[in-house]
């Protein structure tokens, strides 16, 4: 694969912990073969037998996208707090802290200004690893700031979406970040503002209905589950079997309401021809 | 009032409506002509008196209603918001309204009845009201999915808010939904698009937007219609990211009547929760016992709310008044700062 001459191993390490089990090999849940984690890691996490496209972190997200040596991290002084003071089986401050201490993560939001093939962008990664992506107040105050700092600065802005939804543990103040980062794109697009809105597996709930589907060209990794409701949800409501590939990338593209299927070996290349075509 | 649907912590209730039913029972029979008994023999004296302790059992009765509406559990306030006599979107228009316009259809699919749209006068002022329906009977519950509308209706609320944007007509939005429909064609059709494209454009709209969660503020599906310059709660709506039972099922492994307890306070649901929050600036106060044992007098109350923000905010500079909305909702949320 060509493509992996373009990969960057620079600032940001992949983490020790991701989505997926340790082992020096694995089974693909895509094709069922045994796969060998670093051959599947070198290949940008993307199984070589079938294109299966693993889970990745926020950091790793970063080291694939940009140049090397040229993210520079924002806002990673905030932090969440525990607002309501919520607790269901477990205390949502202890469940912070187990979660920050596992990935060295404070929050589900890594954002920067960084360089995709020479072209200066503002970069906004969620990260699944942490409490599955979710927006609380922290990951909602990241992605406005990415976007606000995108305005100011004439940047074009993109935003790799991978989340559960809004997060429970805030509630209202969780579902306010959707209103939130959705006004600060609508100065933005008011603005001329280029958004790259990339969406991978999966993105449900409260990030699909705000930012994430408000892209001006809206990319998807292969077969991410996209969607509003989770399919369990919807089985629970309507009471049938869904129909084979729905809320997938590729049944969203032609249903109408992405632009394009993206593999993740194309991504770079994708985002720098968009942002030139923009003209930004 | 009809008390057939028993809220179950208005059990200690139920004795003492049934003592009021058949006392009022007894003083109709009383108060009516009875016909001559063929045969005689039936005194005057069997005609019932009406029982000196009505007025009594009916005061006893109100105080009991009060003393257990001061301390709603956030679980019995669910509960009373998806009350089936609670007044809806249309029951409020019909208050409000002699000369309501509805104006129908997304121009792009269809006609979502789950969300109400149209021109109406509230006091004497000219607006657009949008607004949730759940659905009155069985038939217009199942057009309305119990208030959970589809992308065609929240793209039907946006068009019109243009509309009244058009016009320097300012809009007023009544929220009551579960949720946002989680259907096939709902998410083939683009649902999170659909109240996403809201969000934005509701926050740039330059006419005064008012919203009120008048029953049940359920996540997306609701804020898809109120981001606005002023929002109220009734008092025993609620607002929340995600339903007490849906909360309860992923957090709690399972919902049953005590998670769902447990998750509906964990939730911080109820008006006085989002007022404490910042997240709506008023509760409007609901009748003794709930908007559907008064709906006239609830009608009353969001009627008077809603004038006197209208009447706020009508001189604002349009401008000035979508940097406020972007102010309102910019500072949402709660977050540490570390060194
Ligand atoms: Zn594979």
């Amino acid at each position: 694969m060509t493509q992996l001459a373009n990969r960057s191993w620079s600032d940001v390490r992949p983490q020790r912990r991701s989505a997926i089990p340790e082992g020096l090999w694995m089974r693909c849940p895509g094709c069922a073969q045994m796969v060998y984690r670093r051959q599947m890691e070198a290949n940008l996490h993307v199984c070589p037998e079938c294109s299966h496209h693993f889970r990745i972190s926020a950091s790793e997200r970063v080291s694939q996208l940009a140049d090397p040596g040229s993210f520079q991290p924002m806002f990673t002084e905030l932090a969440p707090g525990d607002p309501l003071g919520f607790r269901d089986l477990k205390a949502y401050s202890e469940r912070l802290l187990s979660e920050q201490l596992r990935t060295g993560q404070t929050d589900a939001a890594l954002a920067g200004v960084a360089f995709v093939k020479g072209r200066q962008a503002m970069l906004c990664c969620l990260d699944l690893t942490f409490m599955m992506g979710s927006m609380g107040s922290v990951v909602g105050e990241v992605v406005t700031r990415s976007i606000e700092t995108a305005t100011e600065r004439n940047l074009p802005l993109v935003i790799v979406s991978c989340s559960g939804g809004a997060r429970m543990q805030e509630s209202g103040l969780s579902l306010m970040q959707m209103a939130k980062t959705s006004a600060a794109l609508a100065r933005l697009d008011r603005a001329g503002g280029l958004f790259i809105s990339v969406l991978t597996d999966p993105t449900t709930g409260g990030v699909t209905a705000s930012f994430a589907m408000l892209g001006d060209v809206i990319l998807a990794e292969p077969h991410a589950l996209i969607g509003f409701a989770g399919p369990r949800v919807i089985q629970q409501t309507i009471r049938q079997e869904l129909p084979p590939g729905f809320q997938r990338s590729e049944f969203l593209l032609t249903s109408g309401i992405i632009d394009r299927v993206v593999s993740r070996h194309d991504l770079r290349s994708e985002i720098a021809r968009i942002i030139d075509y923009a003209g930004k | 009032m009809s008390t057939f649907y028993q809220l179950e912590f208005e059990r200690p209730l139920t004795e003492l409506e049934q003592q009021i039913a058949a006392a009022e029972a007894a003083r109709r029979e009383g108060a009516s002509p009875r016909p001559v008994p063929a045969f005689g023999g039936v005194s005057e004296a069997a005609v019932a008196e009406p029982p000196a302790d009505l007025d009594e059992l009916r005061t006893r009765r109100d105080e009991l209603i009060v003393q257990l509406y001061s301390r709603l559990s956030p679980w019995d306030t669910v509960r009373v918001a998806r009350h089936p006599n609670r007044p809806q979107t249309r029951d409020y228009i019909a208050r409000f309204c002699r000369d309501f316009c509805e104006l129908h259809g997304d121009r792009r699919f269809g006609d979502d009845p789950a969300i109400v749209t149209g021109f109406g006068r509230i006091g004497s002022i000219k607006c657009l009201i949008v607004g949730h329906q759940k659905g009155r009977n069985t038939n217009e519950k199942l057009a309305c999915h119990f208030g959970c509308a589809h992308p065609e209706g929240y793209r039907k609320a946006l068009a019109k808010m243009k509309l009244a944007e058009k016009f320097a007509l300012p809009i007023v939005t009544l929220v009551d939904t579960p949720g946002a429909y989680p259907g096939l064609g709902a998410e083939q059709r683009g649902q999170a698009e659909a109240i996403a494209v809201n969000l934005r454009e509701m926050s740039v709209l330059k006419t005064p937007i008012v919203s009120v969660i008048i029953g049940e503020g359920g996540s997306g599906g609701a804020l898809g219609i109120a981001v606005a310059d002023r929002v109220a709660m009734l008092q025993h709506a609620w607002y929340s990211v995600i339903s007490p039972e849906g909360c309860a099922a992923i957090l709690w492994k399972q919902a049953n009547e005590q998670t769902n307890k447990s998750a509906a306070s964990a939730l911080k649901l109820t008006a006085a929760d989002n007022l404490e929050l910042g997240i709506i600036d008023a509760v409007i106060p609901e009748p003794p016992g709930g908007a559907h044992r008064d709906p006239a007098l609830a009608a009353s109350n969001l009627e008077r709310w809603i004038v006197q923000q209208l009447i706020e905010l009508r001189d604002l500079n349009p401008d000035v008044l979508v940097e406020q909305r972007y102010a309102r909702f910019r500072r949402m949320g709660r977050h540490e700062v570390r060194a």
